[in-house]
């Protein structure tokens, strides 16, 4: 059986001005299917180019990424992003804004009815069904984000890429979407990818977090599988022993053995 | 404003108090105060709006009478105006020959040249710009040349166009044209270069094609962009129309200008000129108040 999605000895490089720098060298992973997988790094180390060129948003300079042994060189709603500052369309409705994906992905398949009612139906699962006439402006961080997850979702992707989706939320709103998210992950069953920078975000979300080295030419360091049952609870682990090694595993990583070495 | 108002709301809500049930009349008093307040609250905004800017033309009318009203003064006094041409003001619609028609239809004329040049250049700027904003290669050619020829009056394109179309009115029209379409084109090309990746990543996931893509992204995120250059267009238009039918001839408001000041009715100039101010103040606020309905929301994040 050929992989779900696999990064195959993946090189990419930036030229700006003449000047070409090497962000990642010689990637390699293989993701399974309804697996949920966190890219941790400090900045710069390469994870949103990683997530943008499995997106194919970005092309790779060498190597290939393959889902199910088919090349991935273009964009496409089977790996659907939600952006880090989520990137509703601001002049259109929350609605709207995830009508625009369903229209698109689901021109052929479904009638109008059966749109609306996915429409409504994914905005319930992120709990903002109440809000679908508002607009991204009248909303907050954590709706916004919300809404995005939605639009992802609504496409029935058979990848869900987030790019820092909690980055830019408060603490307690974090903890809440997260919590979320588990619970879409659960009941959806679907692959997720999500770039974070935070280590309990990591630990509490992920079935195998992957740990890259500093950049420039960046790749994976480790790979650490997370080795707790689900459904997870949040005050639950906090005590588990098996929760704390992974998170003193991560630490180490990214503190001991890949430091950031700049004032910054 | 609001305290006489308030008064009379109190007043009227003040009898039913008599009456020993307190709380029956605390509801039709809650009611009444807020209706009234509203409407004196609504009262001073319009005076706030609206005496100013009177007081000020009340005392120009007067510094003008006073100054126009001294031996050896060249122009008109407001008095004299509206002796000589108040059938100008008062009647703008009568027909009263061939060459002797009201204002309202001298201002119609030109701006039925104005909207069919304004709506080309609307129409060509947008989506020209729309083309230049999207090529690095089309903007770093283009864009030296319009920098130049957009700074061409409009009266120096008159002759060429004369000569070209050899005739008054397609001559006037395509001046109209040239001059708005130039601040259209470019707001519309900077909008475009400024549309974040953001929504250019969220059309590639989606795959939305090209004209998915102009009509979703493009154009509504630009929106405030070309509503700008609209603006300043429409702006443009009304001050090259009137100096192009000067020229051209016809029946426009230009023209009217042109042949009172051949036949020294200098009042019926100065009437022209405060229908040619007010409709370009009306057309400005138009194309503002379209554009504030249709980029409803764009800015907000």
């Amino acid at each position: 059986m050929p992989a779900y999605l696999k990064l195959d000895h993946i090189d990419k490089s930036f030229t700006r001005a003449g000047v070409t720098s090497e962000v990642l060298r010689d990637v390699n992973l293989v993701i399974n299917a309804g697996e949920y997988l966190s890219i941790i790094g400090h900045s710069g180390c390469g994870k949103s180019t990683l997530l943008n060129l499995i997106a194919g948003l970005t092309q790779v300079s060498a190597g290939a990424v393959l889902m199910e042994d088919r090349e991935v060189n273009a964009p496409g709603p089977e790996r659907a992003v939600v952006f880090q500052n989520h990137s509703l369309l601001p002049w259109l409705s929350v609605y709207d804004n995830v009508r625009l994906a369903v229209d698109k992905v689901f021109s052929g398949v479904k009638t109008k009815a059966e749109r609306h009612d996915w429409i409504v139906h994914n905005l319930d699962l992120v709990q903002m069904g109440h809000a679908r006439d508002k607009r991204p402006g009248e909303i907050s961080g954590g709706m916004k984000q919300r809404v995005g997850i939605a639009r992802a979702l609504a496409m029935e992707p058979k990848i869900l890429l987030l790019d820092e989706p909690f980055g830019a939320l408060d603490a307690l709103t974090r903890a809440r979407l997260q919590d979320s998210v588990m619970d879409i992950h659960a009941r959806l069953k679907n692959t997720m990818i999500m770039i974070t920078h935070d280590v309990d975000e990591a630990v509490l979300l992920s079935d195998r977090i992957v740990m890259m080295t500093n950049g420039p030419s960046a790749t994976i360091g480790e790979v650490l599988a997370v080795p707790l049952s689900r459904p997870r609870r949040r005050l639950d682990l906090v005590s588990d022993p098996r929760y704390i090694a992974a998170r003193e595993a991560v630490l180490r990583f990214l503190y001991e053995r890949h430091k950031l070495m700049e004032a910054a | 404003m609001a305290a006489p108002a308030l008064k009379i709301a109190a007043a009227s809500a003040a009898d039913p108090a008599k009456t020993p049930a307190a709380p029956v009349v605390a509801l039709p008093q809650r009611k009444a105060v807020p209706a009234a307040g509203r409407l004196a609250k609504k009262a001073s905004t319009i005076a706030a709006a609206v005496l100013p800017p009177l007081v000020v033309v009340v005392a120009l009318m007067l510094i003008w009478q006073l100054a126009a009203n001294r031996p050896g003064a060249t122009l008109p006094a407001p008095s004299v105006i509206w002796a000589e041409s108040k059938d100008l003001i008062l009647e703008p619609f009568f027909v009263a020959g061939p060459q002797d028609i009201g204002l309202g239809w001298r201002v119609l004329t030109s701006l039925q040249r104005v909207a069919i040049g304004f709506g080309l250049a609307a129409v060509a700027g947008v989506l020209v710009g729309a083309i230049i904003g999207q090529s690095v290669w089309a903007m770093r050619g283009l864009d030296p040349v319009f920098q130049v020829l957009r700074t061409v009056p409009p009266l120096a394109w008159l002759p060429i166009s004369l000569a070209a179309f050899r005739d008054a009115n397609p001559s006037a029209i395509f001046v109209i044209f040239i001059t708005s379409v130039w601040p259209i084109l470019i707001n519309t090309a900077v909008g475009i270069r400024n549309i974040p990746a953001d929504y250019q990543n969220v059309a590639k996931v989606l795959r939305l094609n090209a004209i998915e893509y102009f009509f979703k992204i493009m154009v509504p995120s630009a929106a405030p962009y070309i509503f700008t250059g609209l603006r300043i267009g429409i702006g443009l238009s009304w001050l090259a129309i009137v100096a192009a039918e000067m020229l051209t001839g016809g029946v426009g408001i230009g023209f009217f200008i042109w042949d009172a000041w051949n036949s020294s009715k200098l009042s019926d100039i100065i009437v022209a000129l405060l229908y040619i101010g007010i409709v370009g103040f009306a057309l400005d606020r138009l194309v503002a108040a379209v554009g504030s309905v249709v980029t409803r929301g764009t800015l907000a994040s």
